[in-house]
């Protein structure tokens, strides 16, 4: 009877902690505690879109800046389980950055815009035209004022000029005298902007400086635009700047369609968004109602116009429309926003990737593929090389493959195309403790000494290189994992791993073999 | 099987050819850099990458020629988006970059779409009849400013980290000297792998970045197997000059450290030829690192411990200064 060796439990662990791990990868019907721990795949290899955000909380105090990255973070994961994502992640970064990955999103357009909608959601009343006129004249006498700080414009009027005195008496007919008004023209019931000024007025309402220039209590928008009318002029309204509701008054928001007998345009046969509100909203948008009948109530989100309907009469009961020809998946995504509620503060994307899902599963069967030929030709030169104790670091070597991917699945990490490169190299750097060793092993021989003590000797002298070589390989892993982000952690980590397993097999688990089954009785020669 | 049993190669006598050897690498490095610089991917410099397949549905529409589509990009404002066949020209695969730091537009958030617009309007009977999200938009990426800026200082500071760690590392199990020749040989590794890429113009990508800290690991890892061996040979030799403990310590180590370079060799080299395009810059770097970190640890590492310790010792003091505990 042996001795009890906690070398020996060393071992049994590893081997169950790594059987148990890979096993969901290999057998198929397995209980569903045990199947869900299994490695996951990473965006490279499985496809879908990835989008680094910013969230700019430049805009908020302190405290609250550090509650809206997390507020948005609890938006983003609402939106995204409802547009309905197997396995996404949604993970913070640093202060302000939020990482959002999608596996096989292919409708990557659509699902940005879903995630970096603010969704600001507003009901406010149009000016009277008398009204509006005014604020416009203001705007033209301010901009005039300061035309110097709006170059686009100052240029602009400087052509009008030129164009004046070449042929005097031209019909031009601006709405005003100014040259903001110059841009826009009186329309039925808005003023309307020719489509291919829509990209300066976009500017313009965005420059904080043109805000400077409308009189408080006002704002200009324009109208939403869709695919189609992308190339078509566009209204400009002019609206109080008051918020008479807001999306936080709001409590469900969802896609109808509307009859194809319907009398009004803007519905019939199309899909609109109904949108029911609290027991407060409800109240308030009565109040505004009666407040302003005659007058119409824009309805605003993120700054842009979507319909300005006619108030006819008091709405009681809280429910309102939002139409805008809408396709019926934007219809579907802006009910998904406005459930959800609005950002706390605007995100941006900073960068987007989007991997078809094809290409990843090229990537695993090239990179398996490469994987394969270089662990076969590694273990053939083993054995070739070292003979007997070169087949045990083979067995050691395929182990540690299974190491590292049983680790991988344990610590929740995800494979990526770099990680199967680090898993790839660890096959050829994790000989090099056996090598390490046997050389040494070698060497002894060489001097004299019995396989016994020669092997003692090898293993002794041997643990202080590969303790010294490997721990500054790990600096660099770990380095790496610090510094790096996304597939380069992956690498890092996997790095990492095959370190450690490689160390583990060579120091423990092939002398294991060595000691029990190799150096045993009073053996005179040594395969190796 | 047995190679290179007991060699007597004259490593630190033959160690100036090596100096020459070296020094002459990183010139050529050196001046490829200055000349030509690095070509840093939009991982770095921010943009827009594409890989798209314009190969048309219709079996009788002509397959876009290159020129065609840097025409179309260049008319739309991009005149100096970067283009390449990927695979065959038949395929019509094509791999597209436009960098902000080159293009006059600046690159944002919708130079994406627009780009999408572009492929869209331009080549419509390549594109009809399939998604262009998901069939003819095979991959796309897109970096803005501001992360670009921000993952080339972490990168430089990620292997300025690592080479410091090692230093310290080294210091606290050898001696000063051992730990900063160390690092020279591995600056030179690296200086020389990145003197390949500036020479052919081979992009720097984030994976290329992680091979160049593979091969600071590697490296590494070889010189200290051997200097780990002048440790212990430093110990037992007492009466012999350094340079014979110094050599006797290489050609022992020998067989090892050629060995472990074949075997990672190997792996690399499958890497490159069967891993696939994506890993094939990676692959060669590795390759390239292994070979070159195998021949610095051999002929530089512990040859310049030799040539500063002569240089600030005497006979006695040299052993004693090499050997002394920690």
């Amino acid at each position: 009877m042996k001795k009890f060796s906690w070398r020996g439990l060393a071992i049994i662990i590893f081997i169950c902690v790594t059987a148990f791990y890979l096993a969901p990868l290999a057998i198929p019907n397995l209980p569903e505690w045990w199947a869900k721990n299994k490695l996951k795949l990473g965006l490279d290899l499985k496809g879908g879109m990835q989008i680094l955000l910013e969230v700019d909380t430049s805009a908020l105090s302190v405290s609250d800046a550090r509650g809206a990255v997390d507020q948005n973070i609890k938006i983003i994961r609402e939106r995204i389980d409802q547009f309905g994502v197997a396995e996404p992640s949604i993970q913070k970064l640093g202060e302000n950055r939020i990482m959002v990955q999608l596996p096989g999103v292919s409708d990557y357009q659509a699902a940005e815009n879903l995630i970096k909608q603010t969704a600001m959601l507003e009901f406010k009343v149009v000016a009277m035209p008398e009204e509006a006129k005014r604020v416009l004249d203001t705007i033209d006498a301010n901009i005039n004022a300061n035309l110097s700080l709006f170059p686009s414009l100052a240029e602009l009027d400087q052509k009008d000029k030129e164009v004046m005195r070449d042929s005097l008496g031209a019909e031009i007919t601006p709405a005003g005298q100014g040259v903001f008004s110059s841009l826009i023209r009186p329309g039925e019931m808005d003023y309307e902007v020719q489509w291919d000024n829509i990209d300066l007025i976009q500017d313009l309402l965005a420059d904080s400086l043109f805000q400077q220039a409308v009189p408080a209590g006002w704002q200009i928008a324009l109208d939403r635009a869709t695919a189609e009318s992308a190339r078509e002029d566009r209204a400009l309204h002019v609206l109080s700047s008051a918020v008479e509701l807001s999306g936080g008054d709001l409590s469900k928001a969802k896609v109808e369609y509307g009859s194809s007998t319907s009398t009004d345009p803007r519905i019939a046969n199309k899909p609109y968004i109904s949108i029911e509100m609290k027991r407060e909203g409800a109240r308030k948008f009565e109040q505004v109602t009666a407040d302003n009948v005659g007058k119409r109530l824009a309805i605003v989100l993120d700054g842009v116009v979507y319909s300005a309907p006619n108030i006819q009469e008091r709405i009681a009961g809280g429910r309102a429309q939002i139409t805008g020809r809408f396709t019926s998946q934007e219809a579907n995504e802006l009910a998904i926003v406005l459930n959800t509620g609005n950002l706390i503060a605007p995100i941006s994307p900073v960068s987007t990737s989007i991997i078809g899902a094809t290409l990843g599963a090229d990537s695993i069967r090239s990179g398996s593929m490469a994987g394969l030929i270089g662990l076969l030709i590694v273990v053939i030169f083993m054995v070739i090389y070292y003979k007997l104790a070169g087949l045990i670091a083979d067995f050691a070597l395929v182990f540690n493959v299974g190491f590292i991917l049983a680790m991988l699945t344990a610590f929740g990490a995800t494979l990526t195309l770099p990680g199967i490169a680090g898993i790839i190299l660890t096959i050829g750097m994790a000989v090099d403790a056996n090598v390490l060793v046997f050389e040494r092993i070698r060497e002894e021989l060489d001097a004299g000494k019995t396989p016994r003590s020669a092997h003692d000797a090898g293993y002794n002298r041997a643990t202080v290189t590969v303790w010294d070589a490997n721990v500054t390989t790990l600096v660099a892993a770990v380095v790496l994992y610090q510094f790096g982000t996304g597939p380069i952690r992956g690498f890092a980590v996997t790095l990492a791993i095959g370190i450690i397993g490689s160390m583990f097999c060579a120091l423990v688990f092939v002398r294991s073999i060595f000691d029990t089954f190799i150096i045993t009785g009073t053996k005179k020669t040594l395969s190796i | 099987m047995r190679l290179m049993k007991n060699t007597h190669i004259d490593f630190v006598g033959i160690r100036k050819v090596a100096y020459v050897i070296s020094a002459l690498l990183i010139l050529i490095s050196l001046g490829s850099l200055i000349i030509r610089g690095l070509n840093w991917s939009i991982d770095f410099t921010s943009g827009v990458a594409a890989k798209v397949d314009l190969k048309a549905e219709d079996a009788s529409v002509n397959p876009i020629k290159i020129d065609e589509l840097r025409v179309a990009l260049k008319n739309n404002g991009f005149p100096e988006a970067e283009i390449q066949h990927v695979g065959v020209v038949d395929d019509a695969k094509f791999m597209i970059k436009i960098k902000s730091a080159e293009s006059k537009a600046e690159v944002s958030g919708d130079t994406k779409t627009a780009f999408i617009e572009i492929i869209k309007g331009n080549f419509p009977k390549h594109v009809e009849g399939r998604d262009i999200n998901r069939e003819v938009i095979e991959e796309i990426y897109e970096v803005g400013p501001k992360v670009g800026g921000e993952l080339r200082t972490n990168a430089l500071l990620a292997v300025f980290i690592s080479l410091i760690l090692m230093i310290v590392y080294i210091w606290f199990r050898f001696e000063l000297t051992f730990g900063l020749m160390a690092i020279v040989a591995l600056a030179h590794d690296v200086l020389i792998i990145i003197g390949v890429f500036a020479f052919t113009g081979k992009e720097i990508t984030v994976q290329i970045i992680a091979a160049l800290l593979t091969i600071v690991g590697y490296s590494i890892n070889d010189t200290i197997v051997i200097f780990d061996r002048i440790r212990e040979d430093l110990k037992i030799r007492r009466k012999e000059p350094i340079e014979q403990v110094f050599n006797f310590s290489i050609n022992e180590t020998l067989s090892r450290t050629v060995i472990t370079s074949v075997t990672t060799l190997i792996t690399a080299l499958a890497l490159y030829f069967f891993g696939g395009s994506v890993l094939h810059d990676f692959a060669l770097a590795i390759s390239l690192g292994v070979i070159i970190g195998t021949y610095s640890s051999i002929f530089l590492a512990s040859n310049l411990v030799v040539d500063i310790t002569r240089a600030t010792h005497k006979e006695k003091q040299a052993m004693q200064h090499l050997t002394k505990r920690k």
